[in-house]
């Protein structure tokens, strides 16, 4: 076991965890923070994308302790306190999802592709979503959300 | 994932002591493909040693006559550099389209050719451009670097520590890829240089090749047409449950004529 601390959503937190241990299970098992899923488990999905240190990356691919030390931010810390962000007010306004469960990873590589690619266009938001997947097929609505997003950031 | 000890030592020294001391280490670059390895315990290395503190292995740089990009070089930041999309913007390009985005912010460029995964971009471009690979020890020739599937010339201890890329005077990557992983059924890497044409392919064979009879053709006529009829032997592509190995041969053709097209215009 190792003791593996990392600033996450702004708080410093730290674990005593096993080297193996994947910064998605670290985050929901440790840190009880449960918005970010595990889809696949194999780093196609995208259902437990977080920020590494401003960064959009696959959670189930990166171990716990290779973020140690960095900032990590998660679904969990994108709203300002009741005020949504603005991906999440799109996601919600342009009813961006039905099951839910791909969400929390398409937001947050939504707002990383806006903070690399301030306006896309349609070809490209869908380009860029080629790691997150939604098996309800509700993409037309989450290309929507984001192009709404972008016109508002 | 089975257990091991982690490692994130801060020079290239501690890197080979660890590498000598460690009963079946491992070195950890991005883990886009070492990671998802161990979780299906298709590897169980006794240590990882993560190069993530290594000074001085990462980034990109140019002068005129190359553009040198270091080992622990996200893919991400060789696709959106302004100095290879200015040297050798085929190069740019063929980053941008390794995995997802998700996966290009981890995933480096010195993983990705210890890897030498036979369907992987990166050994296309090495092979294609007479790139360098440099390690602690020595500076290895791509032509003499790629030994087939998974495997290439580098020693025990050897660290790949930046790839040194000669600028070519045009180049191109065309890939088909694998509409799930994203990896190269097929991809072509064709550059023009005072050295003369190098056509390099990947994803089709048990690892990266050139084809010489490509080059020879366009050597003498820089032209799609000039490929007509120029095929590999189809008992050395491989095959598996994505295409036959008559379907990549023919991509080869398609994939080698596209990179051409682009740069005769």
């Amino acid at each position: 076991m190792t003791v593996v601390a990392m600033q996450v959503n702004g708080k410093q937190v730290s674990a005593d965890v096993e080297p193996r241990t994947l910064l998605v299970h670290y985050i929901r098992e440790n840190l009880r923070l449960t918005g970010t899923h595990v889809g696949c488990d194999t780093s196609q999905c995208g259902a437990c994308v977080v920020h590494v240190d401003g960064l959009a990356v696959k959670s189930c691919t990166v171990l716990a302790v290779q973020a140690a030390g960095s900032k990590v931010r998660t679904i969990e810390g994108l709203a300002d306190g009741d005020s949504l962000h603005p991906v999440q007010a799109a996601f919600k306004e342009h009813h961006g999802l039905q099951c839910g469960f791909c969400t929390p990873g398409m937001i947050m590589t939504a707002v990383d592709m806006l903070r690399r690619i301030p306006k896309p266009d349609e070809a490209t938001i869908r380009q860029e979503l080629e790691g997150n997947f939604c098996r309800c097929t509700g993409y037309h609505n989450i290309v929507k959300a984001i192009k709404a997003a972008s016109e508002v950031l | 994932m089975y257990q091991f000890e982690y490692h994130r030592p801060k020079t290239v020294e501690e890197v080979t002591a660890l590498l000598a001391r460690c009963e079946s280490p491992k070195i950890l670059a991005g883990g886009m493909t070492l990671l998802a390895t161990m979780k299906q315990r298709l590897a169980a290395p006794s240590d990882l040693i993560d190069l993530q503190d290594i000074p001085g292995i990462s980034g990109i740089s140019a002068d005129a006559k190359n553009v040198t990009i270091g080992a622990m070089t996200r893919h991400a930041d060789v696709a959106s550099s302004k100095e290879v999309a200015r040297a050798i913007p085929a190069l740019a390009y063929l980053a941008g389209r390794i995995g997802d985005p998700l996966v290009r912010h981890r995933g480096t460029i010195g993983g990705s050719i210890a890897n030498n995964d036979p369907a992987a971009d990166y050994p296309a471009a090495c092979l294609g451009l007479g790139a360098s690979i440099v390690t602690n020890s020595r500076e290895i020739p791509a032509d003499d670097y790629f030994r087939g599937m998974f495997e290439t010339a580098l020693k025990d201890k050897e660290i790949i520590l930046r790839i040194v890329f000669p600028i070519p005077q045009n180049a191109a990557y065309q890939k088909f890829p694998n509409p799930a992983s994203r990896y190269a059924m097929v991809g072509a890497f064709v550059s023009r240089s005072a050295a003369g044409v190098r056509v390099a392919v990947t994803g089709a064979g048990p690892g990266v090749f050139r084809m010489t009879a490509m080059e020879t053709a366009l050597a003498k006529t820089f032209t799609p047409a000039a490929l007509d009829g120029i095929t590999a032997p189809i008992g050395e592509m491989l095959q598996d449950m994505h295409a036959s190995g008559e379907y990549r041969a023919s991509l080869i053709g398609v994939m080698a004529k596209r990179a051409v097209a682009s740069l005769t215009g």
